[in-house]
């Protein structure tokens, strides 16, 4: 199977817009928001997503035949969590600033949804190279949620984007200001609100 | 001391509230809020659970993983704090399945009426959120007890007062695109912004 077959191709993109982990799935809304008030904490979150989601579908998936179903909860948290800490080591030898930023948020991944989700749904039955395309697709749908809620969040509450200043202060001085409930956490459930209806009209995805 | 433990318990419960201001335990908080009853067995069990397991997890932190926190077995320069995250996830795993052995035998009115929903919880973000805030905080056995029940608390009172309005919701005519999870996420926000009122307050 080639890497970039049409089939692969379809892994991958699905989760970007059709079946998106967040939008349409309603997995790992968890946590994840509070990580969006600015940024650069909402790309550094998305790449560890990435990380964690791609390489816990690729492992699974290649223990799959070794895994008894009934302990298969227990050897896929043990799979998750070890990816888990190495990310997050990682984020305090190199990254301490945003890593301080991020605090718990970071170990949360291991409860987030859409890791045990994938991993059950498509990694227990795939072979490693389509889960780790399924991870990809999956995180990176994931992750456009977050940055798209964090660009708005940050363009409304503090003015910026990646921290500079967006909104010049000339519309300060004619009496313009952040809004900041953007801030707070209101903020975020009421934009990812917004975004699933206006993602939802696209796709014309209606819920029972 | 008992002010102190009172302020920390209503600032878990409304300040804080850990659905709420904190988006932990979103994924059950949403796709268990449709009905009252189920949403506050759930609620109950998140209670429970969250009590039990921040205690347990201190005194893990505490006396193990901790750096330095082997000096009690002749092994001061052992920093094992990386292995947080794995031990919480098991202590609360066992956790859960002990309260359900133990319901089980002595309660089982309650053991069934929470049915499949102790389980669940294993892999509830607002469990395991709880234990890692406590060792954040750095707070005492007792605050974290506090923490813990009130922390348990917040989640009840959010997801109960979210099924019920979602119960309400039901006749009214909400269009297509937005029904679900989207209202949902909007009214969380409206929610959330309720609860913001409570910041105010410091006893």
């Amino acid at each position: 199977m080639s890497i970039l077959s049409r089939k692969s191709r379809l892994v991958l993109k699905d989760p970007l817009i059709n079946n998106n982990p967040i939008s349409s799935q309603i997995l790992g809304i968890c946590s994840a928001l509070a990580v969006t008030v600015k940024m650069d904490t909402a790309v550094v979150m998305t790449l560890a997503v990435v990380f964690v989601l791609s390489m816990s579908n690729t492992i699974i998936s290649a223990l799959r035949k070794w895994i008894p179903g009934r302990v298969r909860i227990i050897v896929m948290l043990t799979v998750i969590a070890s990816l888990v800490i190495l990310t997050d080591q990682v984020l305090r030898a190199f990254m301490y600033d945003i890593s301080k930023q991020l605090s718990v948020f970071v170990g949360l991944i291991i409860t987030n949804c859409i890791v045990m989700g994938r991993a059950e749904a498509f990694a227990m039955q795939n072979s490693p190279g389509r889960a780790f395309l399924d991870g990809l697709g999956n995180a990176l749908g994931y992750g456009m949620i977050l940055i798209a809620v964090s660009f708005f969040r940050e363009l409304f509450g503090s003015g910026s984007v990646f921290g500079l200043q967006i909104i010049p202060q000339v519309m300060y001085d004619v009496g313009y200001s952040n809004i900041g409930l953007f801030v707070l956490s209101p903020g975020a459930f009421i934009i990812l609100g917004l975004i699933i209806w206006a993602q939802r009209a696209v796709t014309k995805f209606e819920e029972i | 001391m008992l002010e102190h433990y009172l302020s920390l318990m209503t600032k878990a419960i409304f300040v804080e509230n850990i659905v709420l201001a904190y988006f932990l335990g979103m994924c059950s908080f949403l796709a268990i809020s449709k009905k009252v009853e189920t949403s506050i067995g759930l609620g109950i069990a998140v209670v429970f659970v969250l009590t039990i397991t921040s205690p347990v997890n201190w005194a893990l932190h505490n006396f193990f993983l901790k750096d330095g926190a082997l000096a009690w077995a002749g092994l001061q320069d052992i920093d094992l704090s990386f292995l947080n995250f794995i031990a919480f996830i098991a202590v609360i795993a066992a956790m859960v399945q002990l309260v359900e052995m133990i319901l089980d035998r002595f309660l089982p009115a309650l053991y069934y009426s929470l049915g499949i929903f102790l389980p669940l919880i294993a892999v509830n973000c607002a469990i395991l959120g709880g234990s890692l805030f406590l060792v954040e905080r750095q707070y005492t056995f007792g605050e974290s007890t506090v923490f813990g029940f009130g922390s348990g608390v917040g989640f009840f009172l959010a997801i109960s007062t979210m099924a019920a309005i979602r119960h309400k919701l039901r006749y009214s005519d909400i269009p297509p695109s937005l029904r679900g999870l989207g209202i949902t996420m909007l009214l969380t926000g409206l929610l959330s912004m309720a609860f913001m009122a409570f910041s105010g307050i410091d006893l």
